[in-house]
């Protein structure tokens, strides 16, 4: 974080770079696993029936990793909303992890725990969100 | 001077380099020659291991050969086409999309500049030919194996290949419902005249389906030991088939070639000076005569050998 804000010399700026090089390795290494577990026989199938490369990547490759690399992104948000409140406790001026950190200075304990509770609370409707959309992909085999 | 054949496979070998790189190559099987003429349906069995996969991918083009070529119509074949469509052992459907869905992607493949209400025409065409009206928006885990298997076929059929390569379609069902696959694919095969070559272990179903069947030897090193001719008549059910007299010769051929000859045949035909494997024999048992009751109980009917 110190790097960024040195090298980046904006605040709201680095915390976004901040946030995203905490929060984007689950969705890759997911995606990179899922993209590869795709099942040979039907990349076979695809072959065989001339289909290009783009439209198997779409069609085949993207509909088969789909699962693997919604969880990647479950993972992931979890993660980028913590890295949010941190960022925000740092960097200061707006946000939930200002407002906790603000009122530990205030020594408002109850404020602290509310705000704790929503942080939770927000947390868990991110990742049900993202279950909820996780259903739309995923298949029986 | 005779036609050309619609699909000739030419001195086929695979081999594979040994996994310790001092030992020789692993050879799979050698040599391999036998034709396919349009609208015959042609079966190969042998034990697992001589390369009866190998040999199918290699038509398919998923896999390529160590040497020989395969032409099709006159032409080398390399890759996967459009032109030999493929119905794997165990389906491999989409499980993401519906039935007809995964009948629709292979039309689309091939003729993707039709509209939507051609491309649908053309698939429930296909759906309701192998008998699933009614299931095309379920998906794979709604339906049952047989089901799956018909889909798969359905999708082979509905892109209007020269030839079909089945690789032991049935052999992952149960034997009811394979049955009634195997008289759905004959009776599919002759309405359409479609080219076939199949895989597979039961001699049953080759007596039934097939018009030539081929019989390689165990692998490693495997070659084609014969091909036998079926020589039942093309309206045969399998009801009624085994009380044809062709019935047991053939297929006590076929047994005795599984049970026993297949490992003999390798070393017979190696000893066999003049052997041309681009000519590899050609046999009917289907027409020897019926063997003696307890006459001659341990004579051995000699089939009729014809090299082509």
């Amino acid at each position: 974080m110190p790097l960024a804000l040195y090298t980046i010399k904006d605040s709201n700026t680095s915390s976004v770079f901040v946030i995203f090089i905490c929060s984007i390795w689950p969705m890759l290494i997911n995606t990179a696993f899922g993209v590869a577990s795709v099942r040979r026989e039907w990349l076979n199938v695809a072959k065989t029936l001339e289909v290009s490369h783009l439209r198997t990547a779409f069609h085949v490759i993207l509909p088969a990793a789909a699962p693997t690399i919604m969880t990647g992104m479950r993972i992931s948000i979890g993660i980028a909303w913590l890295v949010i409140v941190a960022a925000e406790m740092l960097v200061g001026g707006t946000g939930i992890g200002y407002f906790v950190w603000n009122e530990w200075n205030n020594l408002s304990i109850t404020n602290v725990i509310a705000a704790i509770f929503f942080i939770g609370l927000i947390g868990m409707l991110l990742d049900q969100v993202l279950a909820w959309i996780s259903k739309f992909v995923s298949y029986a085999e | 001077m005779t036609s050309p054949a619609h699909i000739s496979i030419e001195g086929l070998t695979r081999s594979f380099p040994a996994p310790d790189r001092e030992s020789d190559p692993v050879t799979v099987f050698k040599d391999v020659w036998f034709k396919i003429e349009k609208g015959e349906f042609v079966c190969l069995i042998g034990h697992s291991g001589c390369g009866k996969t190998t040999l199918l991918n290699i038509l398919a083009g998923l896999d390529h050969a160590t040497g020989g070529a395969v032409i099709v119509d006159g032409e080398a074949v390399d890759s996967p086409s459009l032109d030999r469509a493929v119905v794997f052992q165990s389906h491999a459907l989409m499980p993401w999309m519906s039935a007809i869905g995964n009948i629709w992607f292979a039309v689309k493949s091939r003729w993707p500049r039709w509209s939507r209400d051609q491309i649908r025409e053309h698939c429930q065409k296909y759906i309701d030919l192998v008998r699933l009206t009614g299931s095309e928006n379920k998906k794979q885990a709604q339906l049952s194996g047989g089901m799956k298997q018909r889909v798969g076929i359905a999708r082979a059929m509905a892109i209007e290949p020269k030839i079909m390569l089945l690789d032991e379609p049935f052999s992952a069902l149960d034997a009811l419902t394979r049955g009634s696959l195997q008289d759905e694919l004959l009776s599919v095969c002759r309405e359409t005249g479609q080219t076939v070559f199949m895989i597979t272990h039961d001699v049953d179903e080759a007596l039934l389906l097939a018009d030539k069947i081929v019989l390689m030897t165990n692998g490693p090193e495997a070659v084609i030991s014969e091909i036998v001719v079926n020589t039942m008549p093309r309206d045969r059910t399998r009801h009624d088939m085994h009380r044809h007299a062709h019935y047991y010769p053939l297929r006590n051929h076929l047994i005795d070639f599984l049970v026993e000859r297949a490992t003999r045949r390798r070393e017979e035909i190696a000893a066999r000076a003049d052997y041309d494997p681009s000519k590899p024999d050609i046999m009917k048992p289907g027409l020897t005569a019926p063997r003696e009751t307890s006459a001659d109980e341990g004579a051995e009917t000699k089939p009729t050998v014809m090299a082509s």
